[in-house]
């Protein structure tokens, strides 16, 4: 394969790395690592995949995905998250899902919990036809909304929906290391039977006198929704507390206006699920064209091809055929949205591949030029 | 109204429509890909990685059957069968892994499923010519300018005269023996393919300023030929240097025994390619073109030129795969981009068409495909020569 081998930061190299340089003369141009897939794809280094090995069902629209990742994986603190490239109609699709089990599970597999949202298409995907056997492409852990090694003097977690995920992965790990400090938790949902995670939550309630979970329904009648007041009266000494919470924008907005105005915002800890997406416009309109590498900015009109707008803005980008056959002009979309003047269809996925000499700027976007 | 200078009698109007339908056929293909074209590619490569396994194994395997071991089975017939079945597979294999798989993934046929995997800007193949150097001598120039003389790098190869329009040279009088070697020497031919080696040739630019790209391709030989002729036969003689203190046979018989059965493989290979490569664009009934004819080419004028430049060669669900789809060349060139199992379903509608418009559509057995394009290549290696076996003359290749 013809993409750069990861470097590897102040680390000797392994004995099989050292060993596969050798082997890898066997398998040009493939690696050794794409033959040892065959016989388990969990062996493999040129990427990492995890074998699917549980699902189960947590309410109707959310399912908890039990994952034993490939040798090179690295253990994650609770709360980070992870890279799952999931194959839905035949497309490649990579999102990201918080890793719900703690770190001190021992069976070496880690669990993603997915709700279906509306109209997401691959979230419904994973909810219905992911199934055991099947194995998934996976990153390593990332992100920093993690407790620190030190214990937060007393949490509190504000989480709604699936934002309860990570929450849940770091209360079960202090749970597991017998360092449960005094805890708040409110959470909130629409009702009762759709709380991700609930028969754990209420059994964890149960058992621990310090974990103090409030469960809050927000459309079974009285309103239940986030205020200063519903905080203060279930959680009187909140401005002291570390705070870390996770949930649909509009919650969020509400913490963080309302930590702001009690002058406590550094105490405040948040996961944000999803960039707000920039609406597209229903007619199609021009905007201003990034190129990255270049470092251009400039504008274009909505049928002009990005090819053409490079050129004229003095560039000189790679091209072939100049009518979409030879993807030579390849490049990938940074940000912002173009639309394929083909067939009409709009890119605004950051990382699409975008064919230049037939597609034009579909309001402001960014390429890899 | 015709301005177009195309050897067919349609209109522009008339021509314009014509691609407007292919335009149709293309989307509606395109738009149909799902989960079931993935499992195909993926159970090809699948395939292809561990027959070249098995084969290199059934390849070592052999070597346990040699006279000189003398157990009851080590005879020559056994074991020239189990390396001759390796290294057949071992063929088979790079023909799959070079057709069916890199040719149709360079192509970028499979980057709409954003596989980080099935990508053609990282996809490296199993020849001597870089990936990215042949996406640009082949993608780019070949499927650009198909069949325009002066232009398609790949008319005549630069050594041999396919068509009456290419003037007459006494070195053409060999194009028979350059045609054999070709076919033998196809990977390391399509490695030197490139624009700046012929413009050099042409005496059009300097040696330094293809050095770099002399380097590129250097390098990919370089491994190549580290695998097949260094690499699987040197493990083979390690091994076989402490038990040629028991068994009486040379370790460096051995390492010639694997190096032999890779050339045997490659060659295999290359005569393969060479053949459904060869039938795709110069069998009788082909058209060629001029710079003047593609001059101000529109979309359906380049759809049009395809199809008069290119051939189908008919046959079955094996070979169709073993050729990578090239069989279905006319499909390929008019959509280059689009998976290669989805020709077989796009050809009967393209072929309709074509008659409905009273177009061409050269389709024929392999047997015909490559007799013919030896005919033209003999008949052509003197001088004159229009096509004396075309039964329609007014489809002869114009000039």
């Amino acid at each position: 394969m013809r993409q750069p081998v990861p470097t590897e930061h102040n680390t000797t190299p392994s004995i099989w790395s050292r060993l596969s340089t050798i082997t890898d003369y066997f398998a040009w141009p493939l690696r050794t690592s794409h033959y040892l897939e065959l016989v388990n794809p969990l062996w493999t280094t040129h990427k990492m995949q995890a074998r699917v090995e549980k699902v189960w069902d947590e309410t109707r629209d959310a399912r908890t995905i039990t994952l034993r990742p490939g040798l090179n994986w690295r253990g994650h603190r609770a709360g980070q998250h992870v890279r799952v490239g999931i194959p839905a109609n035949g497309k490649h699709y990579t999102r990201t899902y918080t890793i719900s089990s703690p770190p001190e599970r021992n069976d070496d597999c880690f669990t993603i919990t997915v709700k279906a949202i509306d109209k997401g298409t691959i979230s419904h995907h994973i909810v219905r036809n992911i199934k055991v056997g099947d194995y998934l492409p996976i990153g390593l852990p990332q992100g920093d909304f993690y407790l620190p090694d030190a214990n937060p003097i007393q949490p509190l977690f504000i989480t709604a929906g699936s934002g309860i995920t990570p929450a849940f992965s770091m209360i079960s790990s202090l749970i597991a290391q017998e360092r449960l400090p005094d805890t708040c938790h409110l959470h909130y949902s629409p009702h009762e039977f759709d709380v991700v995670l609930g028969k754990q939550l209420k059994e964890m309630d149960a058992k621990h006198s310090r974990y103090h979970l409030n469960l809050l329904y927000t459309r079974e009648g009285k309103d239940q929704h986030f205020s200063e007041a519903q905080l203060a009266a279930l959680c009187p000494d909140w401005k002291e507390r570390d705070v870390y919470a996770c949930g649909p924008p509009s919650l969020l907005e509400a913490i963080e206006a309302c930590f702001e105005q009690a002058g406590c915002s550094r105490n405040l800890h948040i996961e944000r699920f999803r960039a707000p997406f920039t609406e597209i416009p229903k007619d199609a309109v021009g905007g201003k064209v990034r190129f990255a590498q270049s470092g251009i900015d400039t504008e274009a009109d909505s049928e002009t091809p990005l090819l053409k707008v490079a050129e004229d803005a003095g560039m000189n980008p790679p091209h072939g055929c100049r009518m979409g056959i030879c993807h030579t002009c390849n490049t990938t979309l940074v940000s912002g949205c173009v639309r394929d003047l083909r067939t009409g269809e709009v890119l605004n996925e950051a990382g699409s591949i975008v064919q230049t000499c037939i597609c034009a700027a579909a309001g402001d976007c960014e390429l890899d030029l | 109204m015709k301005t177009h200078k195309l050897p067919v009698n349609l209109t522009d109007e008339q021509i314009e429509d014509f691609g407007r339908e292919l335009d149709a056929i293309r989307d509606e293909i395109l738009d149909s890909r799902g989960e079931r074209d993935r499992a195909y590619i993926l159970k090809v490569i699948k395939t292809q990685r561990s027959m070249a396994l098995g084969a290199r194994v059934l390849i070592y395997a052999s070597l346990f059957f040699l006279p000189a071991w003398g157990h009851a089975l080590a005879v020559w017939p056994v074991m020239l069968t189990l390396l001759g079945l390796g290294t057949f597979m071992l063929g088979i294999a790079k023909i799959l892994e070079n057709m069916e798989i890199a040719h149709n993934v360079l192509h970028a046929q499979w980057d709409w499923m954003k596989d980080p995997e099935i990508q053609s800007n990282i996809w490296e193949w199993d020849t001597m010519s870089p990936s990215d150097r042949w996406m640009h001598s082949h993608n780019v120039v070949h499927h650009t300018w198909t069949n325009v003389l002066e232009k398609d790098l790949d008319v005549g190869y630069g050594i041999m005269r396919v068509t009456p329009m290419q003037r007459w040279k006494p070195a053409y009088l060999l194009q028979p023996v350059y045609f054999i070697l070709l076919m033998l020497l196809f990977e390391e031919g399509v490695a030197f393919h490139e624009q700046a080696i012929d413009d050099h040739i042409k005496g059009k630019n300097k040696f330094a300023d293809f050095k770099p790209l002399l380097k590129r391709i250097g390098y990919k030989i370089w491994r190549q030929v580290a695998k097949d002729y260094i690499a699987w036969p040197l493990a083979a003689a390690l091994v076989a240097i402490p038990i040629s203190f028991f068994v009486d046979f040379s370790p460096l018989a051995v390492f010639g025994i694997v190096a032999g059965a890779n050339a045997i493989a490659n060659v295999i290979r290359n005569i393969w390619a060479f053949m459904i490569i060869f039938c795709g664009h110069f069998p009788a009934g082909v058209h060629n073109f001029t710079l003047e004819q593609v001059e101000g080419e529109t979309r359906a004028r380049w759809y049009l030129r395809q199809l008069l430049g290119s051939c189908n060669i008919e046959g079955g669900k094996l070979f169709h795969v073993l050729s990578g789809n090239l069989s279905h060349q006319i499909e390929h060139h008019l959509f280059p981009d689009m998976c290669s199992n989805r020709y077989k379903e796009a050809s009967p509608r393209v072929r309709a068409l074509a008659d409905r418009y009273g177009l061409p559509y050269n389709s024929a057995s392999l047997f015909r495909q490559f007799g013919t394009t030896w005919l033209k290549n003999i008949r052509l290696a003197f001088p004159g020569g229009g096509e004396p076996y075309q039964r329609n003359p007014s489809q002869a290749t114009s000039s």
